[in-house]
């Protein structure tokens, strides 16, 4: 029994304890109220999404450790935190027209997101080992399955199969690599690992490998990424929207702190894993990406590639590394989120299309639409004045000061050839007969789609936020 | 001192208002797309079907030789382009009557600063008007034919439905000439040189539905290019030395430049002399000398007014000008102008001896021109540069006469240009005939007449100067003036008496409208009356009341000009009657001599009436070698070894491997987990075997 002094001292952990109890709240409201109640269950979801991440932001902002150094909260946490329950609420608010459309407007779904959400909070929050595979777990059970939400969708099904596969045999990597580290070092907390591990030996680094790999996979990096295309394309669109937003996020986030906190004495090591799947992850994502006529397939592939521009910043293994993580992954999520708002645009009166083909001048049928999209394109092409240039900018100036060049350089060209088939759609929009109109926008894709097309512009001329409070989330991991 | 400003800026205030009307007019008859569009559409649909006649513009296209004009309705607001234009330049034309008056007789010189032009680094330069006597000159010789062509070209482009867009190119070409006659740094004269020459490329080309116009239109702005390149050079290196291109500065600094060396190609030349040359160059590309004369006869494929204001009067003598601008720099150059003289002398007679056997009217009197301009830098190199400018400014008057008389011989034949279908046509157009005799009075050097005092100058100039060149120049002007007078003559016989060769024409031929036979009149009250006026300023003992400072001439030399034998005094009228007997027997008497003549000398009679082949040289040692490297660049170069390992080539590799990479996509779960494990097999393996330990 404990205390209430002792109660008192898991205050850091008020954010996760309420999305918990909440989540369990909506599961009953959606039980006990059943189809009716979707509409109240989702409305809550979103509310008690941004009410935690209200909470997030009022922890005070020194570094915490609880359970024996297994929970952390610090700048860093907090920040990510924001980012997936950001991701998380716009994903479920983006959801609510798409399922109506669809007939599969269940309470499941935003409960599930919330429950997922929570995964990614304990995952942000780690500080061990076992705390990382619940966390990671959490999160993975409940995308499995989002991902074959649709169930008497053979494709959708198919997806969630895959993806559960293959998400088994990395966790079995993951876990396979957790035990090796514990074998050779005694312990499982981050802190301990970095102390006991020194300069590290063979059997530790293949533990490291291991454990890198399962963690590859949940950000889709190559070559783990091989159930992404299918995934994308199979999930509802506002799954696959999910998907591409908040867990990346999340397994970014565990990523850096993994490497950081618990491996800085084998830098040099996991310097090597990381640069050698960041450079097959931006150059797969290029040249893969060009061959796709679906978009939501090419958006995987475009995920890939900036998985692996992110890892860059990672790679780099610097405070200013991480902080060019924490920016890309912030100008990311706006940026992934405002073009899969344009991607669940994409309907026709008899339902929703996905070929790249049928955007084709979009110009003449929707002037709007086609502008603010061709904008998120370039930015994700990394065209200034627009933010998703800023985001590369600061990972490659980070690759350069740690004196990655030939990272840096191959870098740039893979988002080179990247930028073709983001270009390819804007001629397509532009210069090509009209196809067939989309319907009208519902109002909160068009909410969604103009305010992360004003952040795109909105970053080139007031960056510091964004800056400022990455630099300082980096700094509390160092 | 609002008088230049407005001498200066009235026709641009024209040009641009013609040019407005011009485009409303080509928007409402391309309601389509835009104007400019519209207008390549015809040139491009019309390129490759020379030969065929087609319903609409076939005439057009099937004789080249002739001037044609396109049908279709005119544009709106002609009228009105037409008397804005005509009015405002009749405005300037007197204003620089009187400032001609009020500069060069009453010495009212001024220099106003208009703005500040160019500013960077060391490089300061002011737009400014300066105007001088030598200025005074040009600037009623440019307004006073500018505006006679305007009113001329009303009658001449009577039936041509562009014509707010000819009167707009009319008019921005004297504003550019006016620009670089009031220049007071190299840098604004090169402006309007180059406006000039950019005017000229539009007008040249102004039928722009034939292919031989736009070719000539190149030809002429790429020659000229080769003479600007010159230009240019002379720009720099002077202003390397003086660090200006102020006129005042880079005078007051020529004595410390001709001191000094340049170092080029491993030699030491001296610096005043490689200026002076490469400044000489760029004039002889804008005034045709020999070598870069090609562009001036094909640049008759210009309507006629243009060929009377641009290519005879006005911009072709901005070489010349630019000559008598520098003199205080020529002056200092000895080598310079032994050379302008060696080029001015043989330009001269080269082409008075092509002119001999032309047939195409407008190419005679261009070569005519081409041998005048020769005649001036002849003056120039022998350091007479007011006689230069006396030439200069008579022969704007008779030049532009002939040629807008001959513009009224081509409207009376319908576009008929050969001269060997004309003949006997005095009875039917005898104003138009006593104007064109007039001119060839004045051209050929008749007592009194204009060109007597000018021409006979400059052969005097010649004899007396000290240019090592001079007797060269003496004989060469000598003899281009018996056969200037052979030449013009034939013309006018050939035109004009004898019996007529096309019936047809013949009876058809009338006289030209008041509009176009006025200003013939003033001309030919110019041509008779410009020489006998004004000698004594320009070649005789008020030289240096009139120009003062605007040339640095040496005095002694039109001293020595006054006591010369007489026999070289009357030496050029000798000339000029032989020249007119030897034509009088040719084409009155027995015109049959010509005839026997050229078939006896064939070889001689084809290499004059080919031009001395100086097409064909240049299209062999240049044109064919440049074309060859130009293509081996563009197909080689560029379209094989840039392209195709550039852009083309990394293109289709990335395609290549991104249909590969796709691949790899199978959709096989195995394959997926397979690809999993090999990686994390080869990441295990580079640590155990390459990996640190």
């Amino acid at each position: 029994m404990m205390l209430p002094a002792e109660l008192l001292s898991l205050k850091p952990l008020l954010p996760e304890i309420t999305l918990a109890l909440g989540g369990m709240v909506l599961l009953m409201i959606g039980a006990y109220g059943g189809e009716r109640a979707t509409g109240v269950v989702n409305g809550l979801a979103v509310l008690l999404l941004a009410g935690v991440a209200g909470l997030v932001v009022w922890m005070p902002a020194e570094k915490v450790a609880l359970f024996n150094g297994s929970f952390i909260v610090d700048l860093f946490a907090r920040f990510m935190k924001v980012l997936s329950l950001a991701g998380s609420a716009i994903a479920i608010l983006m959801s609510l027209d798409y399922m109506k459309g669809a007939g599969q407007r269940r309470f499941e779904y935003p409960v599930l997101v919330v429950f997922s959400t929570l995964g990614m909070l304990v995952l942000v929050s780690a500080g061990d080992l076992i705390a990382l595979y619940l966390g990671l777990e959490l999160m993975s059970l409940c995308l499995y399955v989002l991902a074959a939400f649709h169930r008497e969708n053979v494709r959708a099904s198919e997806a969630g199969l895959k993806y559960f596969v293959l998400g088994a045999l990395s966790s079995g990597m993951l876990l396979y690599g957790c035990s090796l580290i514990y074998g050779f070092t005694g312990t499982v907390t981050f802190t301990g690992i970095a102390q006991a591990a020194g300069q590290g030996g063979v059997g530790l680094v293949f533990g490291l490998v291991f454990l890198f790999a399962g963690l590859c996979f949940k950000v889709s990096a190559v070559p783990f990424h091989m159930w992404t295309p299918d995934v994308y394309e199979g999930a509802p669109t506002p799954v696959t929207t999910f998907f591409a937003a908040s867990p990346k996020v999340a397994a970014i986030a565990i990523f850096v702190r993994v490497a950081i906190d618990a491996f800085p004495g084998i830098a040099s090591q996991w310097q090597q894993i990381l640069v050698f799947v960041s450079l097959a992850s931006m150059l797969l994502g290029a040249f893969a990406a060009i061959g796709q006529t679906n978009i939501k397939r090419l958006m995987a592939y475009s995920s890939i590639g900036h998985m692996g521009f992110a890892l860059i910043g990672l790679a780099a293994g610097t405070a200013e590394g991480v902080q060019g993580v924490l920016v890309y992954m912030g100008i990311y999520l706006v940026m992934t989120l405002g073009t899969f708002a344009a991607i669940m645009s994409m309907r026709r009166a008899e339902g929703p299309v996905e070929e790249i083909a049928d955007l084709a001048g979009l110009s003449r049928t929707n002037p709007g639409m086609a502008f603010f999209f061709a904008m998120l394109l370039f930015s994700l092409a990394g065209i200034p004045p627009l933010a998703g240039f800023f985001a590369k900018f600061y990972v490659f100036l980070a690759a350069i000061q740690a004196g990655l060049y030939a990272l840096a350089v191959i870098g740039v060209l893979a988002s080179v050839v990247g930028a073709f088939y983001y270009l390819r759609i804007v001629k397509l929009m532009y210069f090509d007969d009209p196809a067939q109109a989309f319907v009208p926008m519902p109002g909160m894709l068009k909410a969604v789609f103009g305010v992360s097309g004003l952040l795109n512009i909105a970053f080139f001329i007031y960056p510091a936020p964004l800056v400022a409070t990455a630099a300082a989330a980096a700094k509390s991991l160092f | 001192m609002g008088l230049f400003h407005a001498i200066v800026f009235l026709p641009l205030i024209g040009a641009i208002i013609a040019g407005l009307i011009a485009l409303a007019g080509a928007r409402a008859r391309h309601p389509g797309g835009s104007a400019a569009s519209g207008a390549e559409d015809h040139a491009h649909d019309h390129g490759p079907h020379i030969h065929q006649p087609l319903p609409e513009h076939g005439a057009v296209i099937h004789d080249t030789h002739d001037e044609s004009h396109t049908e279709g309705p005119p544009a709106a607001g002609s009228r009105l382009a037409e008397i804005i234009t005509a009015g405002l330049l009749m405005i300037a034309a007197g204003l620089s009557w009187y400032a001609f008056v009020s500069v060069g007789f009453q010495g009212n010189t001024a220099r106003i600063a208009v703005l500040n032009f160019i500013t960077s680094g060391d490089l300061k330069i002011d737009w400014a008007i300066r105007v001088d006597s030598l200025t005074a000159v040009m600037l009623v010789v440019v307004t006073t034919v500018s505006a006679l062509v305007h009113l001329y070209s009303i009658g001449y482009m009577a039936d041509d439905p562009h014509r707010p867009r000819f009167f707009s190119y009319l008019s921005l070409f004297t504003f550019f000439m006016l620009s670089l006659v009031t220049a007071d740094n190299l840098v604004q004269m090169f402006f309007g040189w180059e406006g000039v020459g950019l005017a000229s490329y539009l007008l040249i080309g102004f039928w722009y539905q034939r292919p031989s116009a736009n070719a000539a239109a190149i030809k002429a702005f790429v020659v000229n290019r080769v003479g600007d390149f010159g230009f240019a050079i002379g720009i720099f290196a002077l202003f390397m030395l003086a660090k200006s291109t102020d006129f005042e500065t880079i005078f007051a600094a020529g004595p410390s430049i001709a001191g000094r060396n340049i170092h080029v190609f491993g030699h030491d030349f001296n610096a005043l002399t490689l200026i002076c040359l490469a400044l000489f160059m760029g004039a002889m590309g804008k005034s045709a000398q020999l070598f870069l004369h090609t562009w001036l006869p094909d640049a008759m494929e210009g309507p006629t007014p243009v060929s009377a204001l641009i290519h005879a009067a006005t911009m072709v003598t901005a070489g010349v000008f630019m000559v008598a601008r520098l003199s205080p720099l020529f002056e200092m150059a000895p080598d310079a102008q032994t050379f302008v003289m060696f080029i001015g002398a043989s330009t001269a007679l080269f082409a008075a001896t092509v002119g001999l056997v032309q047939n195409d009217i407008k190419r005679i009197i261009a070569y005519s021109t081409c041998s005048q301009l020769g005649y001036m830098f002849v003056a120039m190199g022998a350091g007479a540069y007011s006689v230069g400018m006396f030439h200069l400014f008579t022969h704007a008057f008779f030049k532009a006469l002939l040629f807008l008389g001959s513009g009224s011989v081509i409207l009376a034949m319908h576009h008929e240009q050969d001269i060997r279908n004309m003949g006997g046509l005095w009875r039917k157009i005898p104003f138009t005939y006593a104007m064109m005799t007039i001119g060839t009075l004045a051209l050929t050097g008749f007592p009194l007449f204009a060109g007597y005092f000018s021409k006979d100058a400059i052969i005097e100039a010649a004899f007396v100067s000290k240019n090592p060149m001079a007797l060269y120049g003496f004989l060469c002007t000598v003899g281009a003036a018996g056969l200037t007078s052979f030449y013009s003559w034939r013309l006018v016989f050939k035109t004009f008496h004898g019996k007529p060769h096309d019936h047809h024409h013949y009876e058809a031929a009338h006289e030209s409208p008041k509009v176009m036979l006025i200003p013939l009149a003033v001309l030919a009250v110019g041509a008779v009356v410009a020489g006998y006026l004004f000698k004594d300023v320009f070649a005789g003992h008020h030289i240096h009341e009139f120009f003062r400072d605007s040339i640095r001439q040496d005095e002694g030399i039109i001293d020595a000009m006054h006591h010369i034998a007489p026999w070289i005094g009357f030496l050029p009228t000798v000339m000029m009657v032989v020249g007119f007997l030897v034509a009088y027997l040719f084409y009155i008497r027995s015109p049959q001599i010509p005839v026997n003549l050229a078939r006896e000398h064939d070889v001689l009679y084809r290499f004059l009436l080919n031009k001395w082949y100086f097409d064909e040289i240049y299209d062999f040692i240049i044109v064919r070698p440049l074309l060859w490297i130009g293509r081996l660049l563009w197909k080689g170069g560029d379209g094989w070894l840039i392209d195709g390992f550039g852009p083309n080539g990394i293109s289709a590799r990335v395609l290549d491997a991104s249909r590969n990479v796709v691949r790899l996509q199978t959709g096989y779960l195995y394959h997926y987990a397979f690809a999993m494990l090999i990686g994390a097999a080869a990441l295990i393996t580079w640590f155990s075997f390459a990996g640190p330990h």
